[in-house]
């Protein structure tokens, strides 16, 4: 059994006292990030990353620690949801359809122990699924070749922005941003200099945590500045957590279908946690008989988002480590992790570095049961997070993002760039472009320009090549699926809009 | 109406003009390949123009824009923390932080004293985190004080 001996490898590191701490202090990290409003996982990990990386920590336990961060940001992103109808990131948006209304009957406390154990079996099975699934897409990704490569990110970009934006024009021009952006500094092929305009300084190309710092972190400042912090908590209540036995056993069905959807959503590149959740819970309100109950404080709308978006973060896992190709920003965000600790992701990371793979994959596992202990008994504590008030968080991650910047580069020029992705990104979200493929081109740009330059040395510059082989003729078929089909189904799925407080009937 | 999307619409096709007009002048090296440097600077421009011209014809609706005294607000909160960036290495790290902190602070929530203890607890406590918690090498105060 390849996969017992794999894990057990896994465990032999993860439970070193080391990396165990390393998964406790993350998961902890992680949830209080995932708590507080309008500081999403994606935000978290990626002001993180720097941290990590000038302490010097080694790839495994900086791997460790941040892919804790991410599932403890998962697991966090209910809390503010229920409590607050505010989701701090957006796959925990479908949970506030029911959560919010049950916080509102006063059961605040059985909804955020449902949510609880809905996100641990979505996170534990999907981090088994990953462990199942994984090893025999790296297999597959074996046959890739630079042809089938370049078709593989163009389908990552599709899908994502296809998902991202209500304006197909508006996703595109944000891969071409990242895309453009990623073209600066020395060509990897020739060596010459691109767009540099003589600056010395561009010539190592856009880091690309300065820009993922700046669009998520930075921008989020500008955001609550015009806002006023209006949505900063006020009046959080919670009673006495009791353990809803019956709900959750009632909700047993809705969890485990919620899983498997959402394990899938996360596979597919580019689609990441926020179809997971959202199809999680359109399934389990067609199933239901009782559909007239979701959105008044439906337990099982509670449990089929939380444990669908759950999942698709482990899923979301796949497609990132053996192929390169992330499945959601947060993935993306820890893309470049890896890139920046000299970890190539794909088919061969299994081979080469097993003891990176399964030790991350063990300390999930672990790190779930952690989460699963601090999130339902221990809840209260992440409660009192909801009252930190803005004009106390928000300067705080604008000064922590400087010194992980700072202590990362060292120089004003990657400060003073930061800042300007952080008015990029102000402006990109106020018209609605999404700031997620700019991400991803930044950090796929080099690769998909490298694979198609390789594919067409193979071919002799032959551009049929590109669509010669079965694998590829088929990424291509999704990627223009995936780009479109969201303009028609658009009318079908549409997304529920957070409602008022107070339309909601008590 | 003039909207938001047409004004950026337009920036991007300027942007993109100017992005394959800087692309023609990369210096070819002898080591040519099939597609060379240019080629995908090419594509991302041309397609990035098509879509600010999608944007310019086909607008979405406007945005809610911040009112003027919001945009000199965020105006101000940009030009701090340009110079935070350039004051963090000569002044070391308390005290600009505990400036800049309390600005943003201020600009989030308007009130005078939390702001200024906002200001000061954040850059008393993130320098304990960083500095002895985290094993960062940062300069607390100006060198001159220091010596």
């Amino acid at each position: 059994m390849d996969l017992i001996s794999n894990l057990a490898l896994g465990f032999s590191i993860a439970l070193s006292p080391w990396t165990l701490m390393l998964a406790v202090i993350g998961a902890f990290v992680g949830t209080i990030i995932g708590a507080l409003p309008g500081l999403g996982p994606s935000n978290g990990v990626a002001i993180l990353i720097p941290l990590a990386f000038t302490m010097g920590l080694d790839a495994t336990s900086a791997l460790v620690l941040l892919t804790s961060v991410y599932y403890g940001a998962m697991y966090g992103g209910r809390i503010s949801s229920i409590l607050l109808n505010i989701p701090g990131d957006e796959p925990a948006l479908m949970t506030t359809l029911d959560g919010y209304p049950m916080a509102k009957q006063g059961r605040a406390g059985d909804a955020l122990v449902i949510s609880g154990v809905a996100s641990f079996v979505g996170a534990f099975i999907a981090t088994i699924g990953l462990a199942i699934m994984a090893p025999m897409l790296a297999r597959v990704a074996y046959l890739f070749g630079p042809a089938e490569y370049f078709a593989l990110y163009l389908l990552a970009f599709c899908t994502l922005g296809g998902i991202a934006s209500k304006n197909q024009a508006k996703a595109a021009l944000a891969s071409c941003i990242g895309l453009g952006i990623a073209m600066i500094g020395l060509d990897n092929t020739s060596g010459m200099p691109r767009f540099t305009y003589g600056n010395l300084h561009l010539m190592d190309g856009v880091d690309f945590l300065v820009a993922i710092v700046g669009l998520f972190a930075i921008a989020e400042v500008f955001f609550f500045i015009e806002s006023h912090g209006k949505e900063s908590a006020i009046g959080v209540k919670l009673e006495k957590i009791t353990i809803p036995v019956k709900d959750i056993v009632g909700s047993t069905g809705a969890m485990l279908r919620s899983t498997v959807i959402g394990f899938f959503a996360g596979v597919l590149p580019g689609a990441g946690a926020s179809l997971g959740s959202f199809m999680a819970y359109v399934a389990q309100k067609a199933a239901d008989p009782d559909k007239a109950s979701y959105g008044k404080g439906n337990p099982k709308g509670v449990a089929a988002p939380e444990a669908g978006n759950n999942a698709a973060a482990g899923g979301a896992l796949v497609p990132m480590l053996t192929l390169g190709v992330p499945g959601s920003g947060t993935t993306a965000v820890l893309l470049a992790l890896l890139m920046t600790l000299n970890i190539t992701p794909g088919p061969t990371l299994f081979t080469d570095r097993p003891e990176v793979v399964w030790g991350l994959i063990a300390s999930l596992l672990i790190a779930n049961i952690v989460l699963l202990v601090m999130n339902v008994p221990m809840v209260k504590i992440f409660v009192k997070v909801l009252t930190v008030p803005a004009w106390v968080l928000l300067p705080g991650v604008t000064m922590v993002s400087f010194v992980g910047i700072y202590s990362l580069t060292g120089s004003y020029f990657d400060l003073v760039l930061m800042i300007a992705f952080g008015a990029l990104g102000y402006v990109l979200r106020k018209l609605d472009i999404p700031t997620v493929p700019v991400i991803l081109g930044i950090l796929l740009g080099n690769h998909m320009e490298d694979s198609l330059r390789r594919a067409m040395v193979i071919s002799d510059g032959d551009w049929t090549f590109l669509f010669s082989s079965p694998i590829s003729i088929g990424l291509w078929i999704a990627a223009i699926a995936g780009f479109v089909a969201p303009i028609f189904l658009r009318g079908i799925l549409k997304k529920p809009e957070i409602r008022d407080a107070d339309e909601l009937v008590d | 109406m003039i909207t938001g999307d047409r004004i950026f619409g337009l920036v991007v096709i300027l942007v993109a003009l100017a992005y394959v007009a800087s692309a023609t002048q990369i210096q070819v090296s002898f080591l040519a390949d099939p597609v060379g440097s240019k080629t995908f600077p090419y594509i991302i421009g041309t397609i990035g123009a098509i879509c600010g011209l999608y944007m310019v014809i086909r607008p979405d609706p406007d945005p809610e824009w911040p009112d003027l005294p919001t945009l000199g607000r965020l105006g101000f909160a940009l030009l701090a923390l340009v110079a935070y960036a350039y004051m963090l290495k000569p002044l070391g790290f308390l005290i600009p932080t505990a400036i800049v902190a309390a600005i943003l602070s201020y600009q989030i929530s308007p009130r005078p004293l939390p702001a200024i203890l906002s200001g000061l607890g954040l850059s008393a406590g993130l320098y304990v985190v960083f500095k002895f918690l985290l094993g960062l090498s940062l300069t607390g105060l100006p060198k001159v004080i220091m010596g």
